[in-house]
């Protein structure tokens, strides 16, 4: 038994770094502008798909890709935010937002299966199916590749949050977005990049997540956002570090379940969630105030 | 504020029982004719398929208006109902061996069988509010979509198929229709009267600030429940019948994320809340999608119109169509009732509708607080 569940376990801890990253920008999102942007999965899948262009049309390596395709999807965070969101007004705003963000992931998933078609892609390069061993069994390279980005990334969103000017006022405005605008601060500004940051991580977790997955198609956005938002309503919204936590316990207990039962894993990661918010309604390291709104 | 909004639907039906209500219910008659007549007028099995498509979610559309347009609690879940309806049916002409005809008398135990498990849905998502519950109905969706696929008494990914109807295939749609026509009906009865009822007053009430409509004695939780296994049993039943219109049930098809999408976007196009507002987002809706995939023979433009759609509706027309047009309505009638006020009593200062003098100060706009008021208090028709 024990030579399956280390090697689960491990397998967790390297693939909830990816959730990990993704999810940091779905909560920051959450935490500045109020919205869960349901998009998000669809918006990985996209940065899998760029990733993939690259790589096979262009023969740029995967993770050197990320330099365009990060600051690509910056943009088009920027203009979601622009078109979509920040029009958003009056008091149905937050499940407005939610819609319009269905209907941008709605969008998005069609245009894909246009351009691509249904079949399922892979990421291919030469270390992705290479392995080494560690203690009398094997990790695949791309899982550590994978950690160590992810690693990198939400250090450095992190260092950016409690290390900036911006990170300041992001922060301020996730506590109280009026009083935020009062002392000067500018709000939609803050709101605007802060979207843009949220979605350009999708880049860097939709190459991790092509190249670790074994595949994906337009269809895996599906499966991408409701373990993205089991993980972000775990750790507590608008909790960056609730989300780093929950995201790595997810994938370690769905990894540890597969061992048993490939097909009831991912029902275990919804039961966790369910069971959770009937003891702890505002998840497990989340504000009072997110649930009295 | 909160109690004038809170009494004005009882005061409108004791103010003005005349010719409006005559007038209403001498358009849903002559509405209710037209569909009766449709299928002899276009006996087109393709046209009468669209009619039982549209009828079909003016119904699960309005059931889920029901819970979601009048608590405020948006659901992106129904296809649970929906699904498990369609199960229900499935399973129990699969075991008890029902054909023909007889499987419809199947058709009740779906609804029971969605609103029973519309009681633990509601008892574990109801505790949360906003976002969270809109997220946890996506949850239990995707458990349900998951369990339908790996237990062994759905079939799995093949699914189940329906009993075979040995019905003539040029008026085989018309039962379906005729089904259809009277559950859409009965439901916006329903919809209506539960809207003046106190029960949906109830639901308003928590609609509009549920901490204080549960100081003011409301129970929220058994009023929100309520709701929502009303709104689960009429979508079970629909699910059942859709059921045998489709001859087959597979997991993405009976729990398909899209239906869940679709219900919100008729529910916002044609104005959450509102008894009429879902009917009518679907009425247009509904074909409309059924003819784009017709003419692109592309499901996947159909699908980026669909997004491109309700895009569009929530940019520009946030409150729905009926909203919107009630309150244009209300608006242009208040401004003529002004003006006929002000030459009767030309010299008899300012006219009751009309802003108070102090208001029509520089920075201020005149016409604005009074057409705000006139819109709170004879807005939001039904």
């Amino acid at each position: 038994m024990a030579h399956q569940i280390y090697p689960a376990i491990a397998d967790g801890i390297l693939g909830g770094g990816v959730y990990a990253l993704m999810a940091v920008g779905l909560t920051l999102i959450f935490g500045v502008l109020d919205i869960i942007n349901v998009a998000q999965g669809i918006l990985v899948i996209v940065g899998g798909y760029l990733s993939y262009v690259l790589s096979v049309h262009l023969h740029i390596d995967l993770f050197l890709g990320l330099l365009i395709t990060i600051p690509a999807m910056f943009v088009l965070g920027l203009v979601i935010h622009t078109a979509v969101i920040r029009p958003l007004r009056g008091s149905e705003r937050t499940s407005m937002s939610l819609l319009a963000c269905f209907a941008v992931a709605i969008i998005l998933e069609g245009a894909l299966y246009w351009i691509f078609g249904p079949n399922v892609v892979t990421l291919k390069a030469s270390y992705i199916n290479s392995s080494f061993a560690l203690g009398g069994f094997y990790i695949n390279d791309i899982y550590v590749y994978c950690f160590i980005l992810a690693l990198v990334l939400v250090a450095a969103i992190y260092l950016l949050l409690y290390r900036s000017r911006f990170g300041r006022g992001v922060r301020a405005t996730m506590q109280d977005a009026t009083a935020a605008r009062l002392i000067g601060i500018d709000v939609n500004r803050v709101a605007a990049i802060t979207f843009g940051i949220g979605v350009a991580v999708t880049a860097a977790g939709g190459m991790a997540y092509g190249a670790t997955s074994g595949g994906f198609n337009p269809n895996s956005g599906y499966d991408l956002i409701s373990r993205l938002l089991a993980i972000i309503i775990l750790g507590g919204l608008g909790s960056i570090g609730g989300a780093l936590v929950a995201a790595v316990f997810m994938i370690t207990v769905e990894s540890l379940v597969d061992i048993w039962s490939p097909n009831w894993a991912i029902v275990v990661f919804y039961a966790a969630l369910v069971i959770v918010l009937t003891v702890r309604p505002s998840g497990l390291f989340g504000r009072k105030a997110v649930r009295a709104q | 504020m909160t109690s004038s909004a809170v009494r004005s639907p009882a005061h409108r039906a004791a103010g003005a029982p005349g010719r409006r209500t005559l007038l209403t219910s001498a358009g849903l008659v002559v509405l209710l004719a037209v569909f009766a007549i449709f299928p002899l007028v276009y006996s087109n099995p393709l046209a009468t398929t669209y009619g039982f498509d549209a009828l079909i979610f003016i119904a699960a559309a309005s059931a889920w208006n029901i819970f979601s347009g009048y608590s405020g609690y948006l659901s992106l879940g129904h296809a649970v109902f929906f699904g498990s309806g369609m199960y229900t049916v499935a399973i129990g002409a699969q075991d008890w061996h029902l054909t023909g005809d007889a499987v419809f008398a199947l058709l009740p135990l779906a609804a029971v069988v969605a609103a029973a498990i519309a009681v633990p849905v509601g008892l574990v998502a109801l505790r949360v509010r906003r976002h969270t519950f809109v997220v946890i109905t996506i949850a239990i969706f995707f458990i349900f979509q998951l369990m339908a696929f790996n237990f062994s008494f759905t079939g799995g990914t093949s699914g189940i198929d329906a009993p075979i109807l040995n019905w003539a295939p040029g008026t085989y749609n018309d039962p379906f229709y005729y089904l259809a026509m009277v559950i859409a009906a009965v439901t916006l009865a329903l919809s209506g009267l539960i809207r003046r009822s106190r029960f949906g007053l109830h639901l308003r009430a928590i609609r509009d600030d549920e901490d204080r409509a549960r100081s003011l004695g409301v129970r929220p939780m058994r009023v929100k429940l309520g709701a929502l296994v009303v709104s689960a049993l009429i979508t079970g039943l629909v699910g059942g019948l859709w059921y045998y219109f489709i001859g087959a049930v597979h997991p993405q098809s009976a729990f398909d994320p899209l239906f869940d999408l679709q219900l919100a976007l008729m529910g916002f196009f044609g104005g959450l809340g509102t008894v009429f507002g879902p009917a009518l987002g679907a009425l247009i809706l509904e074909p409309a999608q059924q003819w784009l995939t017709v003419q692109f023979t592309n499901d996947y433009l159909s699908e980026i119109l669909l997004g491109a759609v309700f895009l569009l509706v929530i940019l520009f027309l946030p409150r729905g169509v009926i909203p919107t047009l009630g309150e244009r309505i209300t608006a242009w009638r208040s401004r003529s009732r002004d003006r006929s006020v002000s030459e009767t009593t030309a010299d008899g200062g300012a006219a009751p509708e009309a802003a108070p003098p102090d208001l029509t100060a520089p920075g201020t706009s005149a016409g604005a607080p009074a057409s705000r008021t006139a819109g709170r208090r004879e807005g939001t028709p039904s």
